[in-house]
């Protein structure tokens, strides 16, 4: 049986080194908010000039 | 276009091409070819990634669409944020461990040879037919601006392309990338600031909204579940998500961008960086085509944008028709000029009934106005079937020409001219390199140096060019460049995902079941094609869950016996 390439540990660790970003879960929650920021600025938009 | 215009345009053009030449100079070995010696930093290969999506395509068609029908494409993009982090969090650290060239080298450590030259075909099928799309797509303008043949500017724009791709491979990609994003930048920022500038005395930027929402040009957002609906909220969540995870995790002209990075830290910043921008970026070049559309209220735009197709017409048998059209277009522009201002005073004085009142004609002129447009074509498409009918990728450069002081003009013709170059040299360094690496080195020529393979990426970069070149001479214009490349992507990168998916997280699933699963889901899905009504950005679920499924169903049958492979770990 072969393993699962997603179980490799990769060499490749390094964090993220930004500001007020210790790991990559927090960039990754961050993006994701900023995209449910971007959808509901789209909504409001729509909505206060509709 | 002036003296000054084409100074701004070739010094543009020709000077990053140089400058990508020349700093890519002494590329000789495979790893820098292809990979550009693994330095490149986050904010290069973040540019690079978003200029090599954003074709000239982008800056033609966009504005357009949101001229024709409002905003709502920019929900195409929704699926962007969450594709860019699952590839930055699974698909690219696996990348970079097996310090594979190409995707589709992956594929054949983990299952086998036979799926990798799948995936590599599928691949050069799918991106071939594109690469075609995307020079002609900037050239069948640039010949309309400039009065060049057709042919000619293909050529042209293609030999530029060729000649800095083949000589720098990845490096001179990702540089010129990089100064050619900034240009269309600045291009686009000026654009929009110009096209501000010369709206109507007293019309402030809160008018201008209003005139684009309430006439429905800034509705972003459907929630609707109707499945006939192109762009909708969940369309773009399932049917983006779909598309961008396989554009950005298994499309070669994607991977080889972010494999040049010069650790795993800067490759996923340069994904992060795509994943917040490209929403606002979409979101912005919407906006550039909304206030044109509000522009054009007041100011009369032409009734059909195409001029040339236009001028061949009128003065033919339809002549007098399409005069007549011309003039009763320009009577219901001013009637609705009229009704536009009177609304805008209501609004302004508090007046609700005679803003309601007002509102209430615009969008009965809107219609009548929309009519005669639609009236224009149909006439136009009876005298020459041939002719394009659509004309929707001609609304922001007719802009542009005729409003844009000289120097911006050079420039924006510079934007469209970099946006398809930055596009094209991405696309034939990928499939130079899947054609040198998963076929060449892999099953036709192995063990040579790496010079000779170097020399063979250079020789099929070259050939690729020359065959996009010649598609792009043959190609008859489709109804909406932007949606036929994304239509011909929806066809292919379902299935294409769906193999990277089960390579990834299906441990059971071997060689031989994903193989025939995967051709089983892609005749599905051109079946599906060709007889469904459903939008296009379905089929990369379809797709993708099919030859999933398909090779879970394959694998019982064929048992152990299917199973090969010969994954390289360490």
């Amino acid at each position: 049986m072969k393993r699962a390439p997603g179980q490799f540990s990769s060499g490749e660790t390094e964090a993220p080194n930004l500001p007020g970003f210790r790991t990559w879960r927090a960039v990754y929650i961050f993006v994701f908010a900023f995209f449910i920021f971007c959808v509901v600025i789209l909504a409001i938009l729509a909505r206060a000039f509709a | 276009m002036t003296a000054l215009d084409y100074f701004v345009l070739l010094g543009t053009i020709v000077g990053i091409s140089i400058y990508g030449m020349w700093r890519a100079r002494g590329s000789q070995n495979l790893n820098s070819y292809l990979k550009g010696d693994k330095e490149t930093g986050w904010g290069t290969i973040g540019l690079s990634v978003m200029a090599t999506q954003a074709s000239a395509i982008t800056f033609l068609s966009t504005p357009g669409q949101a001229y024709e029908s409002g905003m709502a494409f920019v929900q195409n993009y929704f699926g962007v944020p969450l594709a860019l982090v699952i590839i930055a969090a699974v698909f690219l650290p696996i990348y970079r461990k097996l310090n594979v060239y190409t995707a589709y080298e992956y594929l054949g450590r983990r299952f086998d040879s036979k799926t990798r030259l799948l995936g590599a075909g599928l691949f050069l099928l799918q991106r071939g037919l594109a690469a075609g799309i995307t020079i002609y797509a900037p050239a069948i303008i640039l010949s309309t601006v400039l009065g060049w043949p057709l042919d000619l500017t293909i050529i042209g724009s293609g030999a530029i392309v060729i000649l800095y791709t083949v000589s720098g491979g990845s490096e001179a990609v990702n540089v010129t990338q990089k100064y050619q994003m900034a240009v269309i930048l600045l291009g686009m920022i000026a654009a929009f600031v110009v096209l501000i500038m010369k709206m109507p005395a007293g019309l402030g930027f809160t008018d201008m909204l209003r005139v684009a929402g309430g006439m429905g040009k800034l509705q972003a957002v459907d929630f609707s579940t109707n499945p006939d609906k192109r762009y909708t909220f969940w369309t773009g969540m399932l049917g983006g998500t779909f598309l961008s995870l396989s554009y950005f995790g298994t499309d070669q002209s994607q991977v080889q961008r972010y494999l040049s990075g010069a650790s795993l830290r800067e490759s996923r910043l340069g994904l992060m960086f795509n994943a917040v921008l490209k929403i606002p970026m979409q979101f912005f070049i919407l906006l550039l085509g909304a206030l044109v559309f509000v522009f054009y209220q007041f100011e009369k735009p032409p009734v059909f944008f195409n001029q040339t197709v236009w001028q061949a017409q009128a003065n033919g048998a339809n002549g007098a028709k399409l005069l007549s059209l011309k003039k009763d277009f320009a009577t219901v522009h001013a009637e609705k000029k009229k009704e536009i201002e009177s609304w805008l005073a209501a609004k302004h004085s508090g007046d609700s009934a005679a803003e309601l009142r007002a509102r209430t004609e615009v969008m009965s002129a809107q219609k009548r106005s929309d009519e005669l447009r639609a009236e224009t074509r149909k006439t136009l498409l009876a005298a020459d079937p041939q002719a394009q009918g659509n004309d929707a990728d001609y609304v922001f450069i007719t802009f542009v020409l005729d409003y844009l002081p000289h120097g911006i003009i050079g420039l924006l013709i510079a934007v469209i001219f970099a946006a398809g170059l930055s596009s094209s040299s991405s696309e034939l360094n990928a499939l130079g390199s899947t054609t040198a690496v998963d076929f060449y080195k892999h099953v036709l020529r192995k063990g040579a140096s790496d010079a000779h393979y170097v020399a063979a990426s250079k020789w099929f970069t070259a050939l690729w060019g020359v065959i996009a070149v010649s598609a792009a001479i043959f190609a008859n214009l489709v109804e909406n460049l932007i949606q036929a490349v994304n239509i011909l992507g929806s066809i292919f990168y379902g299935v294409m995902l769906g193999i990277f998916l089960v390579a990834f997280f299906l441990k059971r699933v071997g060689g031989s079941a994903i193989f025939f699963a995967a051709i089983a889901a892609q005749l599905l899905v051109i079946a599906g094609y060709f007889t469904l009504t459903i939008s296009y950005l379905w089929y990369n679920f379809i797709g993708c869950a099919a030859c999933v499924l398909f090779s879970v169903l394959l694998q019982g049958f064929f048992g152990s016996r299917g199973n090969s492979g010969n994954l390289q770990t360490a």
